[in-house]
């Protein structure tokens, strides 16, 4: 991404590659109507980068977390028909998808 | 006599009495929604059948001289983000729309271990990203005090049917504010417990290290004790804190705040804040004085940045724990024609099951976690969470808890934020430090504002696995408001079933 397109670096072909990551499609009024939201909100959030000194340790959970293992004993769990019941489609108990890899 | 206005623990009392029964309650209760729900519009599913079944199970327990839990017996609305078996569950969003989980959260596992009777899923910001419910896919709930004002968000559905008087108790959940709000400006009460408190199991994930399910009620004291049903350890959720559940029934019942030092945080006040809203809550704190607290002015500078950190972290959050919603499993699927491909299937689909807001989101948060920007934007908003838990931590050594209104305003005009983000953004400016630092945090009425006579809300923080102290003031405070209103808040606001 071209970080001079813009004061905070966002373009309408940012969103568009952006969406594309992200396996959204975007419509030309949705990519329009984003780039000019995403850039006021960058512009507000960028406020962090002003504590965020090199002094200052990152944090990514409120609490501790530790791994949590436990033994593993065979409990009741879905039926395959319980854990298919929500699946758009399927066949011979698997979830059915469209084709992954293209035409053989 | 109990009505559908009593308190949810005159409910039980009278259920445990013997003078009133489950059925006889969760119909009176039916008949109240179909009553004032069209105008309302809280609940997004009514599940009759399910809800009289458990009814008439509790009642014959009763009857047979079992052992009930408290609050068996008494109806709920659960919030629609909860997966609940066989019920239509779809986080207010098109991309969901005709899911019915295979299994409970064990949220709503515990509700019906504890006898308690759902009635059904209440509205909400679309993945539970909002604070007015305009964002569900499935139409904006009302504001039963006025009913061209936002309820709240996202659990607007939880807070408008308490306030319609549609159910006693309800269940939210609090990503940064999500609980709070809706309680401040529709007269109720709400609590986001400690983080890793009640069990995240069968939530439908926004922002894991933010998300917190917790209870809403009328009172206080009610809250605390749905509090005591949901919460506690799950080894099915590995951030579930594996420690004894806080007192809060025994805290909320306590009414003496002597000796308790109250802290008011000076940057939750000032610009931005409604008159009225300052007013009530400056009442509030005069009210605390007289009951025997003392007050002490902390300041936690960084919190002007917690908004900002926010919007990084729980978009980025999302961005990562929406990318389940595929179309592969489960869900609506879109264009699958069989000469599309999976990706091309679920880029349609995508575009298709999520609403604006939620789409802004996964680009931004997509954006703030991408190579390049990741340090400047992301990682900035971790080290803004640093600094938050640090003014926690030194305000905390100076106060047992700390206040501020909740909500910076009363109910906004349904609508009125619709083409700004940011200003919408704004209405969760006094929650989110909570949800940063994982603290429990309560909301509950403080009176009406005098400019447009909605309610405000007092907001009250307490440290980890210290939620006791929230109740135990928050109850203390309830009690010295309704004397001195002479009624609860809520008998203030119109009677819907009346036009209907």
């Amino acid at each position: 991404m071209d970080a001079m397109s813009s004061p905070t670096g966002i373009s309408r072909e940012d969103v568009a590659h952006l969406a594309k990551l992200a396996r959204i499609d975007l419509d030309n009024s949705e990519l329009d109507h984003m780039a000019k939201e995403l850039e006021v909100i960058l512009g507000a959030v960028a406020k962090v980068q002003e504590v965020a000194g090199a002094d200052v340790l990152p944090t990514s959970h409120p609490i501790p977390v530790t791994n949590v293992y436990r033994d593993d004993v065979v409990k009741p769990s879905l039926t395959p028909q319980e854990a298919l019941s929500g699946a758009p489609a399927q066949s011979e108990d698997r979830f059915k998808v469209p084709q992954i890899l293209g035409e053989e | 006599m109990i009505t559908i206005r009593s308190d949810a623990s005159e409910m039980a009392e009278a259920l445990a009495a013997g003078t009133i029964t489950s059925v006889s309650l969760t119909e009176q209760h039916f008949e109240q929604i179909a009553k004032v729900d069209g105008a309302v519009h809280a609940f997004l599913f009514l599940d009759h059948e399910g809800a009289l079944e458990q009814a008439r199970a509790v009642d014959a327990k009763r009857v047979n001289g079992e052992t009930l839990s408290p609050l068996a017996g008494v109806p709920l609305a659960l919030k629609d983000v909860m997966a609940q078996k066989g019920v239509p569950t779809t986080c207010g969003s098109k991309i969901l729309e005709g899911w019915r989980p295979p299994y409970d959260a064990t949220v709503v596992t515990r509700l019906k271990d504890a006898g308690i009777v759902i009635l059904g899923k209440t509205n909400m910001d679309e993945f539970a990203m909002g604070s007015s419910t305009e964002n569900s896919a499935y139409g904006t709930t009302h504001n039963p005090w006025d009913l061209t004002k936002i309820p709240g968000g996202s659990g607007g559905g939880s807070s408008a049917a308490l306030a319609a008087f549609e159910a006693p108790l309800a269940i939210g959940t609090d990503t940064g504010g999500s609980i709070r709000q809706p309680a401040a400006v529709t007269g109720t009460v709400g609590v986001k417990p400690t983080y890793g408190g009640v069990s995240r199991y069968g939530l439908i994930a926004f922002s894991s290290s933010l998300d917190q399910a917790g209870p809403c009620a009328r009172t206080v004291l009610d809250t605390a004790m749905l509090h005591e049903v949901i919460a506690g350890h799950d080894e099915r959720d590995s951030t579930s804190i594996n420690l004894p559940v806080p007192q809060v029934v025994k805290a909320a019942k306590k009414l003496d705040v002597k000796g308790l030092k109250i802290g008011v945080v000076k940057e939750l006040q000032g610009e931005g804040f409604q008159d009225g809203v300052l007013n009530r809550f400056n009442e509030a704190l005069d009210e605390l004085v007289n009951a025997g607290a003392e007050l002490v002015h902390v300041s936690c500078p960084s919190f002007d940045y917690a908004l900002a950190a926010y919007y990084l972290i729980a978009p980025s959050e999302c961005s990562s724990n929406l990318a389940r919603f595929d179309s592969m499993r489960y869900g609506i699927r879109i264009g699958d024609d069989g000469t599309r491909s999976a990706e091309e299937v679920m880029n349609m689909t995508r575009h298709a099951g999520f609403g604006p807001e939620v789409k802004r989101r996964i680009i931004l948060g997509t954006y703030a976690l991408s190579s390049g920007y990741y340090d400047a934007y992301y990682g900035s908003a971790q080290k803004v969470r640093t600094l938050l838990i640090q003014d926690f931590s030194a305000a905390f050594l100076k106060a047992d808890v700390l206040v501020s209104p909740t909500s910076p305003t009363t109910a906004f005009a349904i609508g009125q934020n619709d083409n700004n983000p940011l200003a919408m953004y704004l209405n969760d400016i006094a929650t989110i430090p909570a949800n940063m630092a994982g603290i429990g945090a309560m909301s509950l009425p403080s009176g009406l504002a005098d400019e447009d006579g909605l309610p405000t809300g007092f907001h009250i923080m307490s440290p980890a696995m210290k939620d006791d102290l929230m109740y135990q003031v928050g109850g203390t405070l309830e009690a010295a408001l309704l004397s001195k209103w002479g009624a609860p808040l809520l008998s203030k606001a119109p009677d819907l079933a009346v036009n209907s």
